[in-house]
């Protein structure tokens, strides 16, 4: 489903990925996990598009198409979903309004039919059970005022509603405590399916307790130095990054 | 790889969608501005006499303004001298007969011109519950509903029509609010008006209907200089929405109106106007000047007078609606938003003016800059002395599109009793990179994007809008950002 080449990304000039490989098949959940700098978020942001990421060199396929030429909300379209580490507040505009317009893009992208405001908040009162969330989020705006938990369950339910293929959640599970982080992985876990991957990053090994990940990827200094099972991240959690730094060649 | 700042910059292109002209034949006077003119006015009006001595008064308190220190300069605007002489100040829709008596008898291409506008005259076609004056340059071409409201005595027809069959009402209301002498372009607008509606609530009716005018500017370089006037007896209500359009021309034209309000006790005026003058091109050639000075006095106790705004078109934009709190326990309201894309100018805001015992007042503005637009909001919040117990809240938020526009905000406080309370609350954002990329990555596109983003930002004013209205007013929003993303 996903295939990133040799992948270089910069920010402000400062390159942070240096030449990342990974490939991501239908059904497949992976965990990328590193400490912080190493390049996880730039990882998350250069596949969702985000224009001030610049891709210096390598190439990203999804669906065997080029992805690294297309819009942002092409991408959207095409099924890849971020959930955001830090998610935006927009005053005056609410959940639901933001929601339905974004599922309508996307469906009409699909060739379905758009749906109106009331089949959209039939669909959306069931999708709001998965992530236990009130209704009264719908209609407050966006993120304003939301607890850190709120913002985050907020994502998932997002996530829910637009029933991506490729799902990128970007350190869904920092600031999270541990009732909401089971709340989240619920979420996340009744997404699974066949033909949808997901890609999970974090810092912590906390996550995978809940989202068990088909593969385990350590990301340093821009480039995957070590993968394996879940088993590489119970490894990370008793013998810190430092190992696998030492073992990468790398500078601690 | 484009950046983000490129793309909020581009939006704004989008065809001004009113620019067409109406071929219509028009009976104008000749250019200038004289004695004559007045006269000559006055005279096809049919007015009587104090009508005549009125203009006659404001057009020599005109002349010594124009000759001392002409225009206002203090506000934020920039424009080359208006050459007063160019303006035709009389133009009408030629008619067979001295006037319209019905729909039959208005030219079918200004039924039509009304029509593109999306302005049915016809009442039967009329969505329920709105009356609408159309004005036409300088002449109102039919009121509906008129019939319905006469049977509860509400009256509802043009300035001229009520010159001629209320001169009682006119004689003492008009200039009881914006005098002749109050600035320069509402002196002009004395001495020259043409035409404008006329709205009277007797006493303890409630208006079951939206009353609304559509102004609209058609022969080139004319002024449109339009006067309303609405009177609230005790214990009435009405809700009042404006409208306005006008071709696309290369020139600059003259828009100089005066709106004045008048709430008796208990009385309640709803105020609501949609302003989408031609703006002019991208370049900032053609498009109007709107100097309006609109203006409500809460005479009665408790009364209520509410002032909302959407101003997207116009050049320039000059206009302070306000509210003078005369009655005790009056209640005056501003809410605003103003656009400004491409080279538009807008210095608007409102003056709340304090008088009577525990007077309360809201502001809550609005303003949006894109392009190389620049907004400016300046209000006065004044408390006498005589005002115990007064409050007033004011928010004033600014939002910037790219980074070649402008945001103003000037709020003047002047507070001369103390047990009266005052907040101010201001801000200024950017619509950022990061709401953009959020809103993308979940399939909306960019410009979809910043007109909800915006339209966010405006809740808070919308909300106060009739609804037909506020659908209008987003949409419009977004046709007047368009571009301004790409």
């Amino acid at each position: 489903m996903l295939v990133i080449e040799d992948l270089h990304a910069s920010v402000n000039g400062a390159e942070i990925l240096r030449g990342l490989d990974l490939e991501v098949r239908a059904g497949e959940v992976h965990a990328v996990m590193g400490p912080n700098g190493s390049g996880k978020s730039t990882l998350a942001n250069v596949l969702a598009g985000r224009e001030s990421y610049e891709v210096t060199r390598g190439r990203v396929l999804f669906e065997g198409r080029d992805l690294l030429p297309m819009s942002p909300e092409a991408r959207a379209c095409e099924g890849i979903f971020l959930a955001f580490q830090y998610p935006v507040e927009i005053p005056g505009v609410s959940t639901a309004y933001f929601l339905k317009a974004g599922l309508n893009a996307i469906r009409k992208h699909r060739g379905l039919e758009e749906l109106d405001a009331i089949d959209f908040l039939a669909m959306a009162k069931e999708k709001l059970k998965i992530v236990e969330m009130e209704q009264s989020l719908m209609t407050r705006a966006l993120n304003e005022g939301f607890s850190g938990g709120e913002k985050k369950r907020n994502e998932i339910f997002q996530m829910v509603v637009l029933d991506p293929r490729l799902a990128i959640l970007d350190e869904t599970d920092s600031g999270l405590d541990i009732d909401a982080l089971k709340i989240v992985a619920d979420g996340v876990n009744a997404l699974r399916s066949p033909d949808r991957a997901m890609i999970v990053i974090t810092h912590y090994q906390r996550l995978l307790n809940y989202i068990v990940p088909d593969h385990v990827h350590v990301l340093l200094n821009g480039r995957i130095v070590r993968s394996g099972g879940k088993g590489l991240a119970l490894d990370l959690e008793e013998r810190g990054y430092d190992w696998v730094k030492a073992d990468a060649g790398a500078p601690a | 790889m484009p950046t983000n700042s490129n793309t909020i910059e581009a939006l704004a292109n989008r065809e001004y969608k009113y620019g067409f002209v109406t071929d219509i034949e028009a009976e104008t006077a000749p250019r200038g501005l004289n004695e004559d003119i007045v006269r000559l006015i006055s005279a096809k009006k049919n007015e009587p006499r104090f009508m005549l001595e009125w203009r006659l008064k404001a057009y020599r308190q005109w002349v010594k303004l124009e000759r001392s220190e002409a225009e206002p300069t203090w506000s934020n605007i920039h424009y080359p001298p208006i050459d007063y002489q160019d303006i035709i100040y009389y133009a009408a829709p030629k008619q067979p007969t001295e006037g319209p008596k019905s729909l039959d008898e208005v030219d079918p291409k200004l039924l039509e011109t009304f029509a593109k506008l999306g302005i049915s005259l016809e009442e039967q076609k009329r969505l329920s519950g709105v009356a609408v004056d159309a004005v036409f340059d300088s002449v109102s071409v039919a009121t509906t509903f008129k019939k319905k409201l006469s049977e509860l005595g509400i009256i509802f027809c043009s300035f001229s029509e009520a010159v001629q069959n209320h001169p009682e009402l006119i004689e003492k209301y008009l200039g009881s609010v914006v005098p002749y002498t109050d600035n320069f372009f509402a002196t002009l607008n004395s001495a020259v008006f043409t035409d404008g509606s006329f709205c009277y609530i007797p006493k303890g009716v409630r208006c079951p209907m939206e009353l609304s005018t559509y102004f609209r500017i058609n022969t080139a370089d004319t002024g449109q200089f339009e006067r309303t006037l609405i009177v609230a007896e005790a214990g009435s209500y009405v809700s009042y929405l404006e409208g306005c359009t006008a071709p696309r021309r290369d020139t600059n034209q003259l828009h100089a109106a005066v709106v004045e309000l008048i709430a008796l006790d208990d009385a309640e005026i709803k105020y609501s106007t949609v302003q989408n003058w031609y703006p002019g091109d991208k370049e900032g050639k053609g498009g109007i000047y709107n100097f309006v000075t609109k203006r409500g006095k809460c005479l009665g106790r408790n009364s209520k007078i509410s002032w909302t705004q959407v101003e997207t078109g116009s050049a320039i934009t000059w206009k302070y609606p306000s509210c003078i709190l005369l009655g005790d326990n009056s209640i005056g309201e501003f809410y605003s938003v103003a656009l400004t894309n491409n080279y538009q100018q807008a210095d608007t805001g409102t003056k709340m003016i304090h008088i009577g015992k525990n007077t309360r007042s809201t502001i809550i503005s609005k303003g949006i800059s894109a392009g190389h637009g620049q907004n400016t909001y300046r209000g006065l919040v004044k408390i006498l002395k005589s005002a115990t117990g007064a409050r007033n809240y004011s928010q004033c938020d600014s939002l910037l599109l790219g980074d070649k526009c402008g945001a103003h905000t000037f709020p003047y406080l002047e507070v001369t009793n103390r047990a009266a309370q005052v907040e101010h609350e201001a801000s200024t954002s950017k619509i950022g990179e990061d709401q953009l990329f959020y809103c993308r990555q979940r399939g909306i596109s960019a410009e979809d994007a910043v007109s909800m983003i915006v339209n966010g930002f405006c809740k808070q004013v919308f909300r106060e809008l009739p609804m037909e209205f506020a659908v209008e007013a987003q949409k419009l929003l977004g046709v007047s950002l368009e571009g301004s993303v790409g």
